[in-house]
């Protein structure tokens, strides 16, 4: 498979691009996987990658039952960022800024990571406080972070409304640098592509039926293309991983399903360089610029429980209101496309990597609608616990039993309500 | 926009209304083991398809309502007051 270089671009350019192969196979499934993943959007492809790249797995296969990438990996709104407090989550997610910062490298596919900073405004000396608090504990675990006063900010972001008539009279920013956003589709490409050159069978239109039980162990998977029989079977399928965990006979978990819609504008000259992000009351809001030129911009969920990959209008209106009040300039743009993923909201807004009460199943689920950032790691830790049997440090309360021993993950201070976390 | 019909003020637009959460939920004894809290609080069934729910009329009676709903094709089978004793004394009214 060719390897991509600024060589083989000019090479190509010159050739009528008549060199490049197929970025990965459409392999026919074999009857039997050393550890088959369920799911192929960045999470299984990113499980599947460091599975064979760091543990020397041959053997696996990912199947999926629409096309890669479909899913959630290809809705969000592609922000990356570390800036989290909790113990559990600041480790987990600088561990995959870390891997961000190389990734394109890694994969030999640019993902278009693009470390432009992540701004939070705030509006009150309290939320200007809890900024402080969280930044410094970041700060003290080499996670960076800093904050920006009003002139500073309004150096680096002239067009946000600093005018007097501003509902929430904007007082300062909570920045941190090394954030950022990529490109969502080229993520899935490159685990798909680099996973695949490692020999993993990537099998899209193959959706998962049925779970096949031996007691305490999963023998094999029922899928719209067969039978598919894996030693290990790893689940990562975000919105859908109740029902994967229904058919598996497993009762019921601490995730609920909602849906969160994104929205992108037409395409406008370069207008705003960071990633900003606007919360106040019930407010939330985040907006960055693709390399297109479109904004593209979301808020909340939808409230109220759906597998529908499907939004409802008063979050159009929601989300158009904070727009308009934070970058007032955008009144008259308009929307180009706007559209919805599931998700897998957990209990206390923080995810799920571990066994499960079958030997050889394993879970990664749970990610709310912040899981594009924690793609590297997450597949990292996940591939680490599926070949060695146990979790790693990092990830040894990222489990089923933390509510029963009393250890929410709950970094919103939210509460058990999965519509409350972000 | 979800039309929910409200025993009491007639149908109307969703984002007049709250969302409660799972409907069928039933807390235990206060003295109950600690397990049957956990699964109370924590746990869910998280169906796709119809299920139970309550929703408040925030925005007009604010009565709390138990609402069957599907989750994947929004459609609204049936609506009732939350508390009982409401549902049966709008029942007898009828
Ligand atoms: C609108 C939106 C905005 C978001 N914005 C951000 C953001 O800015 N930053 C951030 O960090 N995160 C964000 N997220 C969250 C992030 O996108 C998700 O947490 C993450 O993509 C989930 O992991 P995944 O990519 O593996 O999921 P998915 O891409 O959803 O992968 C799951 C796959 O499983 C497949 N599947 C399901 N059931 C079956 C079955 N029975 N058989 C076979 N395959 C099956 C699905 O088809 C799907 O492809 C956002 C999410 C949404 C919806
Ligand atoms: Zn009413």
């Amino acid at each position: 498979m060719t390897r991509y270089s600024a060589w083989s671009v000019f090479w190509n350019g010159l050739t009528g691009q008549k060199g490049w192969d197929r970025a990965w196979r459409d392999p026919e499934p074999k009857a039997e996987y050393d550890v088959v993943i369920v799911g192929a959007g960045l999470h299984g492809l990113a499980t599947a990658y460091y599975l064979a790249k760091n543990h020397g797995v041959r053997n696996i296969a990912v199947v999926e039952k629409g096309y890669l990438g479909g899913g959630n990996a290809g809705r969000n709104t592609t922000i990356v960022r570390s800036n989290y407090m909790m113990p559990g989550n600041r480790d987990f997610y600088e561990h995959s800024l870390k891997l961000w910062e190389n990734l394109s490298h890694d994969l030999n596919y640019n993902v278009m990571f693009s470390q432009r900073a992540h701004v939070s405004l705030f509006h009150s000396p309290a939320s200007r406080d809890a900024a402080a608090r969280r930044y410094n504990t970041m700060r003290l675990t080499d996670t960076d972070g800093e904050l920006w006063s009003l002139d500073e900010l309004k150096r680096n972001v002239p067009h946000l409304n600093y005018g007097p008539n501003s509902r929430f009279p904007i007082l300062g920013a909570a920045v941190q640098k090394r954030a950022g956003t990529a490109r969502h589709d080229a993520v899935a490409w490159g685990y798909a592509r680099a996973a695949d050159q490692h020999g993993v069978d990537i099998i899209q239109k193959c959706e998962v039926t049925g779970v096949i039980r031996d007691g305490a162990r999963v023998t094999g998977l029922e899928t719209t293309r067969g039978i598919i029989k894996g030693k290990k079977v790893g689940f990562a399928v975000a919105g859908n991983t109740s029902r994967l965990w229904g058919m598996a006979e497993l009762g019921k978990l601490p995730i609920e399903t909602h849906k969160l819609q994104a929205f992108v504008s037409e395409p406008l000259k370069p207008l705003l360089d960071q990633v900003v992000v606007f919360g106040v009351g019930g407010a939330h809001f985040y907006i960055s610029q693709s390399d297109k030129g479109g904004m593209v911009f979301g808020g909340d969920i939808d409230w109220y429980k759906s597998y529908a990959q499907r939004g409802n209008l008063p979050i159009v209106q929601d989300v158009a209101e904070c727009a308009t009040s934070i970058l007032p300039c955008l009144g008259r743009v308009r929307l180009l496309r706007h559209w919805s993923g599931v998700m897998d909201m957990s209990m206390d807004g923080a995810p799920f990597i571990c066994k499960t009460p079958l030997d050889n199943l394993y879970l990664n689920a749970g990610w709310n609608y912040g899981g594009f950032k924690a793609t590297p790691a997450s597949g990292w830790y996940f591939a680490d616990l599926i070949a060695n049997d146990r979790p790693a440090r990092v990830v040894v309360n990222h489990d089923l039993t933390r509510f029963e021993r009393g250890v929410n993950i709950d970094e919103r201070g939210a509460g058990p309500d999965p519509k409350l976390h972000g | 926009m979800i039309r929910i019909p409200c025993p009491f003020c007639g149908e109307r637009d969703h984002s007049e209304f709250g969302y409660g959460g799972d409907g069928t939920i039933v807390y235990p004894a206060l003295d109950a083991p600690a397990e049957e809290w956990v699964e109370a609080i924590f746990e869910r069934e998280n169906i796709c398809g119809v299920q139970s729910e309550t929703w408040q009329h925030v925005n007009g009676c604010r009565m709390w309502l138990l609402i069957e709903r599907n989750t994947m094709t929004h459609e609204i089978q049936s609506v009732r007051p939350a508390h009982e004793g409401v549902a049966k004394a709008l029942e007898e009214s009828k």
